[in-house]
């Protein structure tokens, strides 16, 4: 095993391992985000209802929001293990070429050019993605801990915070379009006859990604999702400067 | 034709104080059906006239079969035309043109003198695993190892490799995966490679590390100027077979085919 991460080829295979575990995490992620889609409801917001069953899921054989933390576990695991590599490796691949000679550019793509770029980008939104909804540190637009569609919808109210996230959905559509085609020709799951239709389903599950995502803050900001019902909110409303 | 030449000079690549440089020089009166090479040796020929050091570069067939030739031409191993150097003619050019020969920029493939590099490595690669051991003797029986035509067509289209090692130049992280892919998928997928199937991938990927090749991150530059236009599928059969490889061997080294 340490000699496979030692090796070129096993590290990146890590490297696409990792990617996609978190690449099925956005997946489950996306989807479970569209529940805010359903809006308000008539007692509770169809979101906030799944936010529980999250936590709740389990009980009482497992303790109280034991399947969130696992999978926050295995995320962080994940994330780590991918950059530590690509972090060694990109090392690797720099000294492999004499500094002052680039490799002219015939072929390659933009967006596999930008993965590193794009990469560390995508760290600082998820510091910043967990700081305002998991956390509730950013204190721009109301938060209340357990209010999940109130907070979603006080965010997406504001221009800048939907131009944050769309922004950060194309940083994901650039990465994840070079990184899943990738992914199966590192791992060596590709061959001849299915890589154009590897490459084109990569494609189109990056679309789907990116589109069921960016549904939710456009609804919010275009005012299709109703205002949350919730009291708390309201009254937490009125102390909070907006 | 006439042309501009900026050509690299480096007497001593191991020098570390030669860091190299370009000079220009004027040719006049060139063929269009020339080749390259032939219009550096005429400009060797004058510049033995005017008791100057010769340009060093590397050829041999000068029919793009051997893989010798290696020169990076207007910043393109090969040049423009995804042909061997040895293939590319003037006529090719515009008149009057500047053209800029350098050798293959790798850190595996250290210039030994001018366009002149060192691909050892390469053949070190091979020597990690690149062949089969089979015992000489009595020509076997012409059925006795079925090969399918698909088969057959996919180890002649990696086999054509010519080990020239533009791919190297040309991959902007330094990766030798595309030669290592085609040499592990020519001798994998034929029944006189099952024997050493394992070994071999495992070794050469070895080598490649240990001789500070990068690795691969799926840009594809390497297939857009290899002169035989190998495909980066060699590059997925090679990362399958190191990942079986490695998932699956034992430590003991496969049995060695001795007799048959
Ligand atoms: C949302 C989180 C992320 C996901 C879903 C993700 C997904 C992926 C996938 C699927 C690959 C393909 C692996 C392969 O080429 O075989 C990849 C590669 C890569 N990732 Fe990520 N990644 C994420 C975060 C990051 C971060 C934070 C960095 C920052 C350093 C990063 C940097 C890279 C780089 C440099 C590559 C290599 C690209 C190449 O081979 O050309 N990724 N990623
Ligand atoms: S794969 Fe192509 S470019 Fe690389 S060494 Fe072989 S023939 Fe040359
Ligand atoms: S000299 Fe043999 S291939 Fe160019």
């Amino acid at each position: 095993m340490i000699e496979y991460w030692r090796s070129t080829i096993g590290k990146k295979q890590v490297v696409a391992i990792t990617g996609a575990i978190l690449v099925g995490y956005l997946i489950l992620h996306m989807l479970g985000n569209l529940n805010s889609a359903f809006g308000p409801g008539a007692d509770e917001a169809r979101v906030d209802w799944y936010a529980h069953w999250l936590r709740d899921f389990g009980e009482p054989l497992l303790p109280h929001g034991f399947v969130v933390w696992v999978v926050r576990v295995v995320l962080l695991g994940a994330i780590i293990t991918h950059i530590t590599g690509i972090v060694q490796l990109v090392k690797r691949n720099r000294e492999a070429r004499p500094a002052n000679f680039p490799a002219r550019r015939i072929g390659r793509s933009v967006e596999s050019i930008a993965m590193l770029g794009t990469g560390t980008l995508l760290i600082a939104f998820i510091v910043f993605h967990i700081l305002q909804f998991t956390t509730l540190s950013i204190h721009v637009t109301p938060v209340e801990p357990e209010e999940v569609y109130a907070n979603l919808y006080y965010a997406f109210q504001e221009w800048y915070f939907l131009a944050i996230y769309l922004a950060a959905l194309i940083l994901i559509g650039m990465h994840l379009r070079h990184g899943v085609w990738s992914m199966f020709q590192t791992l060596g799951l590709d061959n001849p006859n299915r890589n154009a239709k590897l490459r084109h389903g990569s494609t189109a599950l990056v679309v789907v990604l990116v589109a069921g995502f960016a549904a939710v803050p456009v609804l919010f900001f275009t005012d299709v999702l109703d205002p949350p019902k919730t009291t708390a909110v309201i009254t937490a409303l009125s102390g909070v400067p907006v | 034709m006439k042309f501009t030449l900026e050509i690299w000079r480096q007497f001593d690549g191991s020098d570390e104080n030669d860091k190299g440089r370009f000079e220009t020089f004027q040719v006049e009166d060139i063929d269009p059906d020339a080749s390259l090479l032939e219009v550096l040796d005429q400009l060797n020929e004058r510049l033995s006239r005017e008791k100057q050091r010769n340009i060093a570069f590397d050829s041999d067939c000068r029919e793009g079969i051997c893989g010798a030739c290696s020169l990076v031409i207007d910043g393109t191993p090969h040049g423009p035309q995804q042909v061997t150097s040895c293939q590319t003619y003037m006529r090719d050019f515009i008149d009057g043109q500047t053209i800029t020969i350098e050798p293959y920029r790798a850190n595996t493939f250290p210039v030994i003198r001018d366009l002149a590099v060192d691909r050892g490595a390469l053949d070190r690669v091979i020597q990690a695993g690149g062949y089969i051991s089979t015992t000489t003797g009595p020509q076997p029986d012409p059925n006795a190892m079925p090969v399918s035509p698909e088969v057959q067509e996919q180890a002649m289209d990696a086999a054509i490799c010519i080990g020239c090692g533009a791919c190297v130049a040309a991959c902007p992280n330094g990766a030798a995966m595309l030669f290592t892919g085609a040499k592990v998928t020519h001798l994998n997928v034929l029944p006189q490679g099952q024997p050493e199937r394992q070994d071999r991938v495992i070794g050469m990927v070895e080598q490649m590390d240990a001789e500070g090749f990068g690795g691969c991150t799926n840009y594809g530059e390497c297939s857009r100027v290899c002169p035989q236009e190998i495909s980066i599928d060699v590059i997925g059969m090679l990362n399958r077979e190191y990942r079986k490889a490695k998932l699956t061997k034992k430590s003991k080294p496969d049995k060695a085919m001795t007799t048959q």
